[in-house]
């Protein structure tokens, strides 16, 4: 199929609809409200069902629902949109059921602005609701990326029976890069599980966060726990970048690892060898990559548009083998280069 | 080669669309683009820009800072807001039938370009931004002007078919007010 060139926000529905999503349930949240936009006009088209609901909590619960049905369903919204939905994914966990969530994240905390922020990043990736979970975590860095991670999220949702959130800035919904849809079947899981009718030929099927019995619940974490190191093992993504001879690598996710990628650059033409180390994954965060370091390697730099919350995954992968600076700007202000170039200077002492 | 425009204006001057159409056409050429708008609140009226980039290797950040090697500034207010983001040695278009100033720059160069009056002159004031994208296109070659046309033919489909002629003719007559010395 030839380029085409898309919106990130139209993007991640139509790569949604390619992997067999049939249902949306969302309420409107700038800067994600191209994705409802899109999905309103394009799945009644292929028979499916975009529901605008009275609000975020009521949405997520449809999601559940829906999952629990076992048919491939999602939801957007952006940051405090996300925060409300909280509940629901926690129940979704619990009740391990498939689902995709998208995050076009926002400046924080509260209502915080509209601009690009990576400030969710605890949010995304220490279970952002109540109890022990966690839940895969894409961050795409161009809106090719976000296509190929969209299918990919419905497939590791099916396969894991889990939530799986991609989670983009302000930045990738809202610009625009030509993209190339690849013909990929969706992956083929059987739902014995579901909730949709048994025709009289089955027991019921229970869909269920509950367990009153303690030593039930504990054999259930147990599963999850089970689970989520067989996703790690399996679904950890990264993308590493001039790392042979760097004496400073950095590590940054979706846009802003472009803007560093500017930055090494720079940095290069002044004979600094930098290196980049860009989760795609933040949960599961890719921790190997930090164990093959070359012996030039001083320090590392956490680049984020956050006042730093990634750096604790980075320093707990680091385990004082380096020491971990940070750089980041927040609010809705974006970091340049320049930023970025001066504080790799700064901490080599080359100023 | 790597052009990083600025397009500004004043909402409904079609600054987003003219950075869109160069966006399509690098696509075209088989070029590695970016189209970055702005977005937030504005009033009506308020300003509107977008960063487009177009590139023969892969593009690193879509925000273009103060590395801009063009500026397109279709209002006052563009000017003054983005004049200084341009790289020396850089070009800055200036819609010269609403901006009455020259650029305090003198380390850029700027072409002035009145881009309403022509647009005027055709007898549709909304195709002063393919005025504009034509001059610019005069100057500045990130993309072939016949891969704006082909973009012409491929985004005016069905009834916005018959816009085609007179935006074509809006971009000639944009670069015929270029005089390059």
């Amino acid at each position: 199929m030839a380029k085409v060139l898309m919106k990130g926000n139209e993007a991640i529905g139509a790569a949604a609809i390619k992997a067999g999503c049939k249902y949306f349930f969302g309420y409107p949240i700038t800067p994600q409200n191209e994705i409802p936009e899109y999905m309103s006009r394009e799945l009644p088209k292929v028979g499916g069902v975009f529901l605008q609901a009275e609000s975020e909590i009521a949405a997520i619960n449809m999601v559940y629902g829906a999952a629990g049905c076992g048919v491939r369903v999602m939801t957007s919204s952006s940051s405090p949109g996300i925060a409300l939905k909280q509940e629901g994914i926690s129940y979704i966990a619990g009740a391990e059921l498939p689902c995709v969530i998208v995050n076009i994240s926002r400046g924080g905390p509260g209502l915080g602005s509209i601009q690009p922020a990576q400030s969710d990043y605890y949010q995304s990736t220490r279970g952002g609701g109540n109890g022990d979970y966690f839940h895969p975590v894409y961050a795409p860095a161009s809106i090719q990326e976000t296509v190929d991670l969209m299918q990919e999220a419905f497939d590791v949702a099916d396969k894991y029976r889990t939530p799986v959130m991609v989670l983009g800035d302000g930045m990738i919904g809202q610009m625009m890069e030509p993209v190339e849809f690849f013909e990929r079947e969706p992956l083929k899981v059987e739902k014995p599980w579901a909730t949709n009718g048994t025709k009289g030929k089955r027991k019921p099927n229970i869909i269920n966060s509950l367990f009153i019995d303690p030593q039930a619940l504990e054999d259930h974490n147990h599963r999850l726990e089970e689970k989520f190191e067989l996703m790690k093992k399996n679904e950890t993504r990264v993308e590493t970048f001039n790392m042979e001879a760097a004496e400073v690598v950095c590590v940054a996710y979706g846009t802003t690892a472009r803007i560093v990628k500017n930055a090494i650059e720079n940095c290069k033409k002044e004979g600094i060898e930098v290196g980049l180390i860009r989760p795609i994954t933040l949960w599961p965060f890719p921790e190997a990559a930090f164990d093959e370091i070359s012996d030039t390697t001083k320090v590392f730099l956490s680049v984020e548009m956050s006042m730093g919350q990634m750096i604790d995954d980075v320093k707990i992968a680091v385990a004082g083998r380096r020491p971990v600076e940070f750089y980041g700007r927040s609010g809705g202000m974006i970091p340049t280069p320049e930023g970025v170039v001066q504080k790799i200077k700064s901490i080599l002492g080359r100023e | 080669m790597q052009e990083r425009a600025i397009f500004a204006g004043f909402g409904g001057q079609g600054v987003m669309s003219m950075g869109k159409l160069l966006t399509y056409a690098g696509m075209i050429e088989g070029k590695e683009v970016s189209w970055l708008p702005s977005y937030g609140p504005e009033m009506r009226g308020g300003t509107a820009n977008c960063h487009v980039t177009v590139s023969d290797a892969a593009i690193g950040s879509p925000v273009i800072t103060n590395d801009a090697t063009c500026l397109i500034a279709m209002n006052l207010p563009s000017l003054v807001k983005f004049e200084g983001d341009v790289v020396a040695g850089g070009v800055i278009f200036i819609n010269s039938t609403l901006i009455d100033i020259k650029t305090d720059r003198d380390d850029v160069h700027a072409y002035y370009v009145p881009a309403n009056d022509i647009a005027n002159d055709l007898g549709n004031l909304k195709v002063a931004n393919m005025v504009m994208l034509g001059a610019y296109l005069k100057v500045m070659h990130p993309v072939k002007e016949e891969s704006v046309v082909e973009t012409f033919h491929k985004l005016f489909t069905g009834a916005k078919e018959k816009l085609i002629p007179m935006n074509e003719e809006a971009l000639k007559r944009g670069a015929d007010s270029i005089v390059i010395a």
